[in-house]
């Protein structure tokens, strides 16, 4: 009798994670122009709860735009009234948004506690939480203008997490942060990936960071031309080819400070749990 | 004396309590030649509504979309910048409303008074007509104050978190449209940018957030109508532009003080 009361406790717990995974955000085979150049071609995308997931190609490959297509910035071509692939964002998605940098008017006299009750307007406290979290606390009271590049962005950071986001998109977060900066960041990133359960989307071209702290793993110039976990999309020829060889995979375990694998004598990552990921390779990459 | 006086006042400062936010709006957002050129387009406004028998104010405002929606067509093509598309709408529509007024026939139109503004010449029933409109726009913009400031500081931001940024965009262009078609009676079509644009600046300094600085430039806007009635009145001066050079000696005052 009682261990039948069990099975019933545990049922939910069991199929949790898998209504969980229902994608938050599916891109199929979607492709964009900008101003007459072809920026993405057939690009597909799914973004699942709890997973982080990055953008990685040379200048130009299309990774903001791409950014900018999930976040329905940008939309996808039309043949005829017809659209090129779907789009399909799950209804009330909440978002957060941490663009690269962006320029407030020095006209508009803003805090940066006025800037966040913009994003989410509520309690003090929880945008001096959502600042501490980000690491700028001290800067609440400060006019925005006044903020460097550096302290913008954390305060973007600080921002789109006050939001308790669905889904959180951040277009070059490591952008002039040094190692134990980006350690930092990518490590706040996976506790709120835990907390929150959110999919995250990141656009990065520091291959190694990322290359450690991230479930999926897209390449992408122009159209997707390999993706799949790390480690896989490390070893693919396609990706040696975008990124010329060796690229990633020695300095993968030296950067790794976070605890999805262990390391061995030699230094080299073994991965302690296991990683079900599929592996995609679409066809070679060119780059011109 | 009262009598006189009482109906110019209570108009001009329903205009300049309007013009407090909006001019805030107006300086953060850039748009000081655009509301000039929708003004400009206001006199041709005037002219539609006199030729065709229509309320003033419904021709003005009709003529103030109709020209914001074509500047914003016209803003798609990338080879000449937004500048240069202000100054060829402003002055042609400018043009064309001069050239309007003047072929009315039967009435003697006082081009003067809508190019400068006729304070002393309002009545009770434009009073109320100024208030009631003044009420409207300060609830709308009251309403709208989120999302209004939210696309004020980032579009795209304003957009992912879920705010209707053309919609938004276009309650602005609305409320500026509705504003001007209120104000060419009091200050007159030349001057009312600066009637936006003067008090908001001077708030600019004095001030910490947006909230302070559109209620401030409300402040220094009705000061600044006070002050010009009262110039014109003892010194037999002009009323508008006597209301715009009080305003900008409120913003030289302000220059004075050291910025924070």
């Amino acid at each position: 009798m009682q261990a039948k009361e069990r099975q019933y406790i545990i049922a939910p717990l069991y199929f949790g994670p898998f209504l969980m995974s229902e994608p938050l955000v599916t891109v199929q085979s979607v492709s964009v122009t900008l101003g007459g150049n072809a920026v993405l071609s057939d690009v597909s995308l799914t973004l699942a709860p709890g997973r982080i997931t990055t953008l990685i190609g040379p200048n130009g490959a299309g990774k903001s735009t791409l950014a900018r297509l999930v976040l329905g910035l940008v939309q996808p071509d039309s043949h005829n009234g017809n659209t090129s692939g779907t789009i399909n964002r799950r209804k009330g998605l909440r978002v957060g948004y941490m663009p690269q940098h962006i320029k407030i008017d020095d006209s508009l006299p803003l805090t940066v506690d006025r800037f966040l009750w913009l994003a989410a307007p509520g309690p003090t406290a929880s945008r001096r939480a959502a600042l501490e979290r980000a690491g700028v606390a001290h800067l609440r009271r400060r006019s925005v203008q006044q903020l460097s590049g550096g302290e913008m962005q954390r305060v973007l950071l600080a921002r789109a997490l006050l939001r308790k986001p669905d889904l959180l998109v951040l277009d070059e977060p490591a952008q002039g942060v040094d190692v134990a900066g980006q350690n930092a960041l990518y490590g706040l990133l996976k506790t709120v990936r835990d907390e929150l359960g959110c999919a995250i989307l990141l656009i990065s071209h520091d291959l190694h960071l990322v290359m450690a702290a991230t479930d999926e793993v897209i390449c992408l110039q122009r159209h997707v031309c390999c993706s799949g976990s790390p480690e896989s999309v490390s070893r693919d020829p396609a990706y040696h080819e975008l990124f010329g060889p060796g690229a990633g995979t020695p300095n993968l375990a030296l950067y790794t400070h976070d605890h999805d694998h262990d390391h061995d004598l030699h230094g080299n990552a073994t991965h302690s749990h296991d990683h079900s990921h599929s592996h995609h390779h679409d066809g070679p990459c060119n780059h011109d | 004396m009262i009598e006189l006086l009482l109906p110019p006042l209570l108009a001009g400062l329903a205009v300049a309590l309007v013009s407090g936010p909006m001019g805030a709006f107006v300086v953060w957002r850039r748009m000081a030649f655009f509301g000039d050129t929708l003004a400009h387009g206001a006199l041709l406004g005037a002219a539609l509504g006199l030729a065709l028998d229509i309320s003033l104010y419904v021709a003005v405002v009709a003529v103030c979309l109709g020209l914001a929606a074509a500047l914003s067509a016209l803003q798609r093509q990338r080879q000449l910048a937004g500048d240069t598309l202000l100054g060829i709408v402003a002055h042609t529509t400018l043009a064309l409303g001069v050239i309007a007024i003047s072929l009315q026939t039967g009435i003697q139109v006082d081009l003067f008074a809508y190019l400068f503004g006729d304070l002393l010449a309002v009545g009770w029933q434009d009073v109320i007509g100024l208030w009631v409109g003044a009420i409207v726009i300060l609830l709308l913009m009251l309403w709208q104050w989120r999302a209004l400031l939210s696309i004020t500081v980032n579009e795209e931001l304003a957009q992912v978190e879920g705010i209707a940024v053309q919609r938004t965009r276009l309650l602005l262009m609305l409320l500026l449209a509705l504003l001007i078609a209120g104000a060419i009676r009091t200050v007159g079509v030349l001057l009312i940018t600066s009637l936006l644009v003067i008090p908001a600046a001077s708030a600019r300094r004095l001030t910490h957030t947006p909230a302070q600085m559109a209620a401030v430039a409300s402040v220094l806007g009705t000061g600044s109508v006070l002050a010009g009635l009262a110039v014109s009145w003892f010194a037999n001066t002009p009323v508008g532009p006597s209301i715009v050079v009080a305003a900008s000696s409120l913003f030289v005052l302000t220059l004075l003080r050291r910025s924070s």
